[in-house]
């Protein structure tokens, strides 16, 4: 127990409580792409915000881990100091900006730019996760439509996206394929991380709160974005290169610098932008 | 040169001192007590506890005094204290044909055994704001009558007798804990209760509104409403009977609703039932309008309307999870907006080009 909150268990949660979580953590692992029913929490910050994910990380941390926590690929937005601060007090255990030195990297909306390796654990803040809910809004349906493999309604809104727009327009929570069977939500990534989640050699959680699920890729998943042979998936590229370190093939903040149109891109990922200044080789 | 939008640390830490600040306001007034929340503004106290799931007034007391009076703020502070606590078991079904009740009245009967009691209600008051109000002048001590040992029984009973209503359920089984157990649609209406009683007011409100206005019609009568303190028992197996642990002051609608009837059955009227912890008839009988168009297939009704479609309902009752999400949409989501914004912009350009292309292939 962590003396900076004798009031409560070592990451908050009751020991209890941590076993249900890693039971569904088990289960979504054996089953990669499923979305495992849990008993979530109420958490003490607000659903939506990443109860999940901090419900995820809590299961899972022990004392050894070194905890990075990015929200839009940074480590220093207010909701990831926040779940940062939160972990650090409940549990004590060491934290970092650093994405190589990290055993947990909890995100929102991000995946590091510098690839992950084995051994390291990325937890998922996931808001809706169900890819099929925005076409069919109902539990009970798109629960049958899992298991019957019945994704035509979801290949049927993306060539609709073509029809009109000339383009698929997911950018973002682009939904994948898991293993050739489940088709998953990779959670509000823009689709540029999407092919990061391939063959990942680091275990890939992901929590959703609110809505009570957990589901996994275990490392080496095959990772497929939807898409069409003649409308084959492809990420965002972005023009120039980031303003402050250089960086290309990396995703990009656009920031407004004036209310005369300036603009400049920067490196979301601020560890990777960070590092590349100071001179380090990264990846 | 753009400065990284660093100091989230910092920033974080100066809101919080001044939400501390603003939440103490002027230091020359003295800070409210828990007894003044928990004695004058009761039924605020009395929402966050059954809103929050837990019975503790002080506690919900001061939630509410740390939420600056935002109550689903203090509903929301009770939640989170209440998921670190152990789940020793459940009580017995309250037996609220023995409650103390300082409120009770029927609407289908004009008297019934053990009387109608009007108790504490805003009901009957004329709502103008009271000059008196404004200070604070003495309060005449209420009327109190001798304690009646006369039975008061329920006004469903009665029916019951006749059988002109259907039986209430047995409450033999444990219930299902939908904070403890992952909810899987369709949930059985021991879950879809519970889920109702945490449910928000307004929302409930709403619904139950609608059915009244033809969204799922299902006419009801209040055949009792009763406000009171009830005992909670608890089976303790190392004694072999029930030991009353305590007691907590509820509210109970029973609901008559639309009879039904076949070939085989004679017809007898339907329940709706609300239980909320605390004195909240409008949240009862709310509940118990809910709960009654939640239980339209039992009776082969078409579900059409929004108040008896299950997962519509329950999964956007709770105010804990509703402004959680609807909140976290300030967060930053300058990522997600960036692959939008290159989308819109890349199909501006194909579209200009398009537009520009067309005059040429006129000519």
């Amino acid at each position: 127990m962590s003396a900076a909150a004798p009031a409560y268990n070592f990451a908050y949660l009751d020991e209890q409580t941590k076993r249900m979580i890693r039971r569904a953590i088990l289960k979504a692992i054996a089953v990669p792409g499923y979305q495992v029913p849990f008993a979530s929490r109420e958490m003490p910050m607000p659903y939506g915000w990443g109860t999940g994910g901090v419900q995820v990380t809590a299961a899972i941390i022990g004392p050894d881990d070194v905890l990075k926590v990015i929200d839009q690929g940074a480590d220093d937005t207010t909701n990831a100091v926040s779940i940062r601060a939160f972990f650090a007090r409940t549990t004590g255990v060491a934290t970092t900006t650093r994405t190589d030195a990290a055993t947990i990297i909890q995100t929102r909306h991000r995946i590091p730019e510098a690839p992950l390796r084995a051994g390291q654990t990325i937890v998922y803040q996931v808001p809706i996760p169900e890819p099929l809910r925005f076409l069919e809004p109902r539990e009970t349906e798109t629960r049958v439509m899992h298991a019957l493999e019945e994704y035509g309604l979801m290949h049927v809104k993306l060539y609709e996206d073509i029809a009109r727009h000339g383009h698929i327009a997911t950018t973002y929570a682009y939904p994948v394929k898991v293993e050739g069977r489940y088709v998953m939500d990779p959670s509000p990534i823009p689709k540029f991380d999407n092919p990061k989640m391939h063959r990942s050699p680091a275990l890939q959680l992901f929590g959703a709160g609110r809505e009570k699920r957990i589901y996994a890729l275990p490392p080496f998943t095959d990772v497929a974005s939807l898409d069409f042979e003649d409308h084959p998936f492809a990420v965002q590229a972005f023009d120039t290169p980031c303003a402050l370190c250089g960086a290309e093939d990396v995703y990009l903040d656009e920031v407004v610098t004036d209310d005369r149109g300036g603009r400049m891109f920067v490196c979301s990922d601020t560890d990777h932008c960070d590092r590349r200044r100071a001179g380090e080789t990264a990846e | 040169m753009y400065v990284a939008v660093k100091g989230g640390e910092t920033a974080i830490r100066n809101a919080h001192t001044l939400l501390a600040d603003r939440r103490r306001g002027d230091r020359a007034v003295p800070a409210l007590t828990l007894e003044q929340i928990v004695g004058q503004l009761a039924l605020a106290v009395d929402r966050v506890m059954a809103e929050g799931s837990l019975y503790d007034r002080e506690l919900a007391a001061m939630a509410v005094r740390q939420a600056r009076g935002d109550l689903i703020e203090a509903i929301f502070l009770l939640r989170a204290y209440r998921s670190t606590l152990p789940r020793f078991g459940a009580s017995r079904p309250l037996e609220t044909g023995r409650i103390e009740a300082e409120r009770r009245i029927s609407a289908i009967f004009k008297d019934i055994p053990g009387g109608q009691v009007l108790g504490p209600t805003f009901d009957y008051t004329h709502r103008l704001i009271e000059p008196a109000m404004a200070g604070d002048e003495p309060v005449e001590a209420p009327e109190r009558r001798e304690a009646v040992a006369e039975a008061r029984p329920r006004v469903t009973d009665l029916l019951g007798a006749e059988g002109l209503i259907e039986a209430d359920g047995s409450g033999a089984a444990e219930p299902g804990d939908i904070t403890r157990d992952p909810a899987d649609f369709p949930l059985g209406r021991d879950m879809r209760l519970q889920a109702l009683a945490r449910g928000d007011e307004g929302f409930l409100l709403g619904l139950g509104y609608s059915t009244q206005r033809g969204y799922g019609r299902n006419h009801p009568f209040v055949g009792e409403i009763r406000i009171g303190l009830v005992d909670v028992e608890v089976d303790l197996p190392e004694v072999g009977f029930a030991v009353c642990i305590g007691r907590v002051q509820i509210t109970e609608c029973q609901m008559v609703n639309q009879f039904t009837g076949s070939a085989e059955q004679p017809p007898q009227f339907t329940r709706g039932y609300g239980l909320v912890f605390g004195q909240s008839e409008r949240k009862a009988m709310a509940m118990s309008l809910v709960d009654r168009a939640l239980r339209a297939d039992e009776f082969g009704e078409e579900r059409a309307a929004p108040a008896q479609d299950e997962e519509f309902v329950l999964a956007h009752a709770d105010n804990v999870q509703a402004t959680g999400f609807v909140e976290h949409l300030k967060l930053p989501h300058y990522v997600d907006f960036q692959a939008e914004l290159d989308l819109v912009r890349r199909m501006r350009r194909e579209h200009a080009a398009g537009a520009a292309a067309v005059p040429e292939a006129a000519e």
